[in-house]
């Protein structure tokens, strides 16, 4: 039977084009364009070229804040993915305190993130939180406000605490799918504790493991609202990570241009590592099975 | 290597235990003999793998002791009790090599590596996996992940006890006979206590010098494989060894003639005041089907299974099956049995009794 050819059916896919023109693609353009453009005012814009990428890739202060911000996703993967795992083995395989471990471990994934922030920021405060009060009444010079150090353990601190439960779920998940045979065979073969967790559990959580180190490592390099509701980027600019330098940028100085060119590489960078990380994981997987 | 007592022993999954019913593994006294080559035979669920996980320690026995030898092992953890076991589906470790997986024993209890070296050989010519043992092992199929599993099993020489539970299911027919000729030149040849759980008689036949069998959490016989098919001693061993099982027809018993509904049929020897549920059994093959003599059954089908043919039929409102040589021509007017006397079990409650010679 021959084909009919409708060049009509192509505008059943026109609601979709248009959705995703006025979500995703207008708004990106309108960034692109701004990223190569200046202007003094009065919507007349002129061609500024490449100018404001060079500015980006030269400016201190950006590099600074990336600077701040590898080191931030770095110690937070390196304290939220071991702890995770730690947590997940020693949470109860079954019974009521499995379900009620698994309802407490949930429960900081579900606040919204600008109420974390609040939580956290109240909590510390030397006056009235009952962390910074506790601190100092207990002779710990503890001030998030004018001490660096202070503030980047704080901020550490409640990442750990609201997202350590996405690993340690996900790892949940991925113990309990070994079967019971693979522990018992562990003991037949007379395994010690590291051995069971390096060759049955490890393995097994590998898959899900990756997915919580890509959405920790995402997640955490766009980091925006809980820093901002507690250090607000401070003292000085020492807790400015990326996404609040952009914004400072964009909104509070209306630097547009910069800006743009900014978010840009931003996107890009962001979209490297998220597919370097797709290709490891894949590769990985094809070797392993060969 | 030690022979392995079981004394008083019985398991229950209910954390208190009221009832007989609520026991998986019932009052239990058994020693597993040094070097011997068991077949743990039993239907599902009747408790076979629970025996074998307190043996191994990955159970512990809410009632009695598990010795070893003399010393008592029964909160010993699993490794300390130094014993293999195979488990029914594969399991091996998946980011390890065939090799690996081989080594892995040897490896966790010190052994040098040279020693490592030449018994991965020797197993994985066994298993004849000789030419893979470089390869990852989470790729390899689930008959090959089965032979690792099994090659494990064999690698350390010094173990106590080998315990298979039913270790050949996934594996295909052809690979299953080989391996089961190679598991039984291995016991020749290091004479590890073996105990193989499985519910196929054939395999149970052919691996072992004593077959154990078990009927709901109970130990209903242990014998050779001729005992068993002889003298079964419970009515469940008649029906569980043969292919078709015993005949269990229910009959009155008057020293050594029985009556089955008025008919008389002579015993080989004679019982006194059997009470309760009283049954005769007698094999297929020692029936045999004639158009002259005997007592009258209704045929209700001829089955060729090739070496002989089953007779399934009708004996006073039994079931009855016979068994006939594959020559016999079976006509339509052969229409009565004869037993033989000397091959007549009587059981009373499904246990044998045994009798007196008349």
């Amino acid at each position: 039977m021959e084909k009919t050819t409708n060049q009509k059916a192509w505008f059943l896919v026109l609601p979709v084009l248009v959705l995703v023109a006025f979500s995703a693609v207008i708004p990106l353009m309108t960034v692109v364009n701004y990223a190569f453009q200046d202007t003094f005012g009065n919507n007349q814009f002129f061609w500024a070229g490449l100018e404001w990428f060079e500015d980006t890739l030269a400016s201190d202060r950006l590099h600074s804040a990336l600077g701040r911000q590898i080191v931030f996703s770095a110690i937070i993967l390196a304290i939220e993915v071991p702890l995770g795992i730690f947590v997940a083995l020693n949470m109860p395989k079954k019974g009521f305190w499995a379900s009620f471990c698994l309802v407490v471990m949930a429960l900081p994934l579900l606040i919204p993130f600008n109420v974390v922030g609040t939580i956290w920021q109240i909590f510390g405060r030397v006056d009235i939180g009952l962390l910074g009060h506790t601190l100092e009444a207990i002779g710990i010079n503890y001030n998030y406000t004018n001490n660096s150090l202070d503030a980047w353990i704080t901020v550490v601190i409640m990442d750990v605490w609201h997202w350590t439960s996405l690993v340690a779920l996900l790892s949940y998940a991925g113990l309990q799918s070994i079967p019971d045979a693979y522990y018992q065979a562990a003991k037949i073969d007379q395994a010690t504790r590291w051995s069971v967790f390096r060759y049955i559990e490890l393995p097994k959580m590998q898959g899900v493991l990756l997915i919580a180190i890509l959405l920790r490592f995402m997640d955490s390099f766009m980091i925006y609202t809980e820093p901002f509701v507690v250090t607000g980027g401070g003292p000085g600019n020492s807790t400015t990570f990326l996404s609040i330098d952009l914004v400072k940028m964009a909104i509070g100085q209306f630097d547009l241009g910069p800006a743009a060119a900014f978010s840009l590489m931003y996107f890009l960078v962001i979209l490297l590592i998220s597919y370097v990380f797709y290709t490891v994981m894949t590769t990985m997987d094809k070797r392993e099975s060969v | 290597m030690a022979q392995i007592t079981l004394d008083n022993l019985a398991h229950s999954y209910v954390a208190n235990p009221t009832s007989e019913e609520d026991y998986a593994l019932k009052q239990l006294d058994h020693v597993w003999e040094d070097g011997q080559a068991y077949a743990l035979l039993g239907a599902s669920g009747c408790g076979k793998s629970t025996l074998l996980n307190i043996i191994s320690g990955l159970l512990i026995p809410s009632r009695g002791r598990v010795l070893f030898g003399e010393q008592d092992v029964t909160n010993a953890p699993t490794a300390e009790r130094n014993i293999a076991q195979v488990f029914q589906f594969p399991v091996v470790y998946d980011t390890m090599t065939v090799r690996e997986n081989l080594a892995f024993p040897l490896k966790n209890r010190g052994a040098d590596a040279a020693y490592i070296e030449r018994r991965v050989q020797e197993i994985a010519r066994m298993i004849d996996m000789e030419d893979q043992l470089r390869r990852k092992a989470r790729g390899l199929t689930a008959d090959a992940k089965q032979k690792i599993s099994l090659g494990r099993g064999m690698v350390r020489e010094d173990v106590n006890a080998i315990l298979f539970d039913e270790p050949l299911t996934v594996i295909d027919p052809h690979m299953k006979w080989e391996l089961r000729t190679q598991l039984k030149s291995l016991h020749r040849q290091f004479g590890h206590t073996m105990i193989y759980v499985t519910h196929d008689q054939t395999e149970a036949l052919t691996f072992a010098d004593k077959v154990v069998v078990m009927h709901d959490g109970r130990v209903v016989q242990m014998g050779t494989p001729e005992e068993l098919f002889e003298t079964p001693e419970h009515t469940f061993v008649g029906y569980f060894i043969g292919s078709p099982g015993m005949n269990l027809i229910p009959a009155k018993i008057d020293d050594n003639q029985a009556y089955v509904n008025g008919s008389k049929i002579e015993l080989g020897r004679g019982y006194a005041n059997l009470s309760g549920k009283v049954e005769i059994g007698v094999r297929p093959e020692y029936l045999k089907l004639s158009s002259k003599t005997g007592l009258p059954v209704n045929i209700r089908r001829v089955e060729d299974v090739g070496r002989h043919k089953i007779i399934r039929a009708d004996f006073f409102g039994s079931d009855i099956n016979i068994i006939a040589p594959e020559g016999e021509a079976i006509s339509d007017n052969m229409n009565k049995i004869t037993f033989d006397p000397a091959k007549i079990n009587v059981y009373a409650n499904d246990w044998r009794v045994k009798g007196e010679a008349a």
